[in-house]
C-alpha cells in the first residue's frame, strides 16, 4: 500500500472506495495455514460458505484452492469440512515453512 | 421580523432546535438530561417538527445514535449536561474524529462527586481536547443565537467538526429572560439545506466509516483534525458576521467590554460575564480603567486575538469555573498564560477559581478580584497566583 500524506487522504478515516479491503493483506497475520487436499475434497463448498475472509477460491462451482494473501488461518474451513479424513488440514506456518 | 419571547435558556435552545428542525435528534430522556430535551420532545409530539426523536437508554447511546445518524447523512443533534457528557465521552471523541458536524447544546453543570447538579464548567472543560468546537453563552439570547450559528459552523466544508454550545446550568438554563427570536423562515433559509460530504445511505457510492486506522494512517487523520480546528476561527468569525447581518446581533470569537483602554482586565466565560460587566460599569464610574474579555469560542482557542485584546492590560484576572487538578491553574488561566507568552505582555496574571458546584459568584467577588488587580498592576504576578473567590478559607 502506498503511503499518502495527511492532505491526500479522505477526512475522518472515511473509505470512499467500496471493497478496497481486498488490498489489505490479512494473510500476514496467519499462525496456522490451511492445506487443501484436492483428492479428498467433494466440493460441497461448506468451507466457502463459512470462511470469514472470502479466501476459498472457486471456479465454475468447484473449489480450486485457498487465497493465502487474505486467509488469516482461523481454521473454520477445516472445522466445517465434512469429509473424513478432512480435505483441509491446519498446519503451523513454521512447520510448513520448515517443510 | 423578530419575536420578543420570555424563555429559559433550555427553552431558548429548544426553540432554536425547533426552527432548525434537524433530521435526527437522539437523547437520553432522564436526568442529567434537562428540560431542553423535554421541551423539544413537546415540539415533536405537537407535530411542529419533522425530526426523528430517538430516545435511548444512556448518554453513551445518545451520542452513538447521533454519530450513526450523522454518518448516514442526517443533520443530527443531541443535548446533554454534566455526568451525561462524561458518560458520552468516548463517543464524543469519536464524533469529532469522524468529522461529523453534530451540534450539541450542553448545560454546564458540575461533575459528581460528591453529588452535585449545579453550575460549573467541569463537564465541558473536561471535553476541551476532544476535537469539538466549543461556544460558551452569556445568556439565553446567546444560547439561541449560538445554537443556530453552530449548525453552519459545523457544516462548513473547511471545518466539518461537531460543535458544543454551552450555557451555565440553572443560572441560564432554568431562569427566564426576554430574548429576540427570529421567525422560522429566515432561520431555515439561513442555515439552508444540509448537504453531507458523505452518506452511508448513498448506495451508488458505497463507502465505509470508522474502519481500523492503525500506525499507518491514524496520525495523518489527527493532523487533518488539527487543520480543521485551524480553519475554524475564520469560519466562526465569518458566520458570526453573517448572522449579525440577518439578525442584527453580530458575533465574534471573543468580546471586549470596556477593554480598549483597560488597565485591569478580567477574563471570563458564560453568565459571569454579565455580572462582570455591571461591576465594570461601577468601577468605570469611579474612574478605574477596568475591562472584560469574554471568551465565546474556547475551542479553537483564539490565541492571537486574545493576546491582542489584552495587550494594554497591566493586570489580568482569569476566572475559572473548573479545576484542572494538579495543573498550574485552571484551564482558562493556562490558555491565557500560554497566549500571553511571547506576546510581549508584561501584565501581572492572577487566576481565580470560583463557582464550583454552583457556588454563587456575586458582584462583590468580582470587585474583590479588581481590587487585587490594583496591587498586581504595580507589583506583577504574585507568588500566590492561584486564588479563590467565594471559598471559605
Ligand atoms: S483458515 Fe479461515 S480464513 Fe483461511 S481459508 Fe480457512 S476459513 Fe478462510
Ligand atoms: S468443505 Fe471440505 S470437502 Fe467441502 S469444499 Fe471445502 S475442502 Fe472440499
Amino acid at each position: 500500500m502506498s503511503e499518502k500524506t495527511w492532505t491526500e487522504i479522505p477526512i475522518g478515516g472515511a473509505i470512499e472506495e467500496a471493497g478496497n479491503a481486498e488490498t489489505y493483506e490479512t494473510g500476514s497475520w496467519r499462525t496456522y495455514r490451511p492445506l487443501w487436499n484436492e483428492e479428498t475434497c467433494i466440493h460441497c463448498l461448506r468451507c466457502w460458505v463459512a470462511c470469514p475472509d472470502s479466501s476459498i477460491l472457486l471456479s465454475e462451482g468447484k473449489m480450486t484452492g485457498i487465497d493465502l494473501e487474505h486467509c488469516k488461518g482461523c481454521g473454520i474451513c477445516a472445522f466445517e469440512c465434512p469429509v473424513d479424513p478432512k480435505a483441509i488440514e491446519m498446519k503451523l506456518e513454521t512447520d510448513v515453512e520448515n517443510g | 421580523m423578530s419575536r420578543r419571547l420570555i424563555l429559559t435558556g433550555n427553552d431558548a435552545a429548544a426553540e432554536a432546535m425547533r426552527q432548525i428542525d434537524p433530521d435526527v435528534v437522539a437523547a437520553f430522556p432522564i436526568t442529567p438530561q434537562t428540560e431542553l430535551m423535554h421541551k423539544f420532545a413537546e415540539h415533536v409530539a405537537d407535530g411542529e417538527v419533522k425530526a426523528e426523536l430517538v430516545l435511548v437508554e444512556s448518554e453513551h447511546s445518545a451520542m452513538s445514535a447521533t454519530v450513526g445518524a450523522a454518518a448516514a447523512g442526517a443533520r443530527s443533534m443531541t443535548a446533554t449536561s454534566a455526568n451525561g457528557l462524561a458518560l458520552m465521552w468516548e463517543i464524543v471523541y469519536i464524533a469529532a474524529s469522524y468529522r461529523l458536524p453534530i451540534v450539541m447544546p450542553v448545560v454546564n453543570r458540575a461533575l459528581s462527586g460528591p453529588i452535585n447538579i449545579h453550575c460549573d464548567h467541569s463537564d465541558t472543560m473536561g471535553c476541551r481536547d476532544t476535537g469539538w468546537i466549543q461556544l460558551y453563552s452569556e445568556n439565553a439570547q446567546e444560547v439561541y443565537d449560538n445554537v443556530i450559528q453552530a449548525i453552519r459552523i459545523a457544516e462548513s466544508p473547511e471545518v466539518l467538526l461537531p460543535v458544543m454550545v454551552t450555557f451555565d446550568g440553572f443560572i441560564i438554563s432554568h431562569t427566564a429572560e426576554v430574548l429576540e427570536a427570529l421567525e422560522d423562515d429566515p432561520v431555515r433559509n439561513w442555515i439552508g439545506e444540509y448537504k453531507p460530504k458523505y452518506t452511508l445511505l448513498d448506495t451508488d457510492n458505497p463507502m465505509t466509516f470508522g474502519p481500523l486506522d492503525l500506525q499507518d494512517y491514524y496520525f495523518e487523520h489527527k493532523r487533518q483534525q488539527m487543520e480543521a480546528m485551524r480553519a475554524a476561527p475564520a469560519t466562526v468569525k465569518k458566520i458570526g458576521k453573517l448572522y449579525g447581518e440577518m439578525s442584527g446581533r453580530p458575533y465574534d470569537l471573543i468580546e471586549g467590554y470596556q477593554l480598549e483602554d483597560a488597565e485591569l482586565a478580567v477574563v471570563a466565560l458564560g453568565s459571569t460575564c454579565g455580572t462582570a460587566k455591571v461591576v465594570i460599569d461601577e468601577l468605570r464610574a469611579k474612574g478605574t480603567k477596568a475591562g472584560l474579555l469574554k471568551i465565546r469560542c474556547f475551542r479553537p482557542f483564539p490565541e492571537a486575538e486574545i493576546a491582542a485584546a489584552l495587550k494594554g492590560a497591566k493586570a489580568i484576572a482569569v476566572l475559572d469555573r473548573s479545576v484542572s487538578f494538579g495543573a498550574p491553574g485552571g484551564p482558562v488561566h493556562k490558555e491565557i498564560k500560554a497566549a500571553l507568552f511571547g506576546s510581549g505582555s508584561s501584565a501581572g496574571l492572577v487566576n481565580y477559581i470560583y463557582g464550583l458546584g454552583g457556588r454563587d459568584i456575586s458582584m462583590e467577588h468580582i470587585h474583590e478580584a479588581f481590587a487585587d488587580l490594583e496591587t498586581v498592576a504595580g507589583e506583577g504576578t504574585p507568588a500566590d497566583a492561584i486564588r479563590f473567590l467565594g471559598l471559605r478559607e
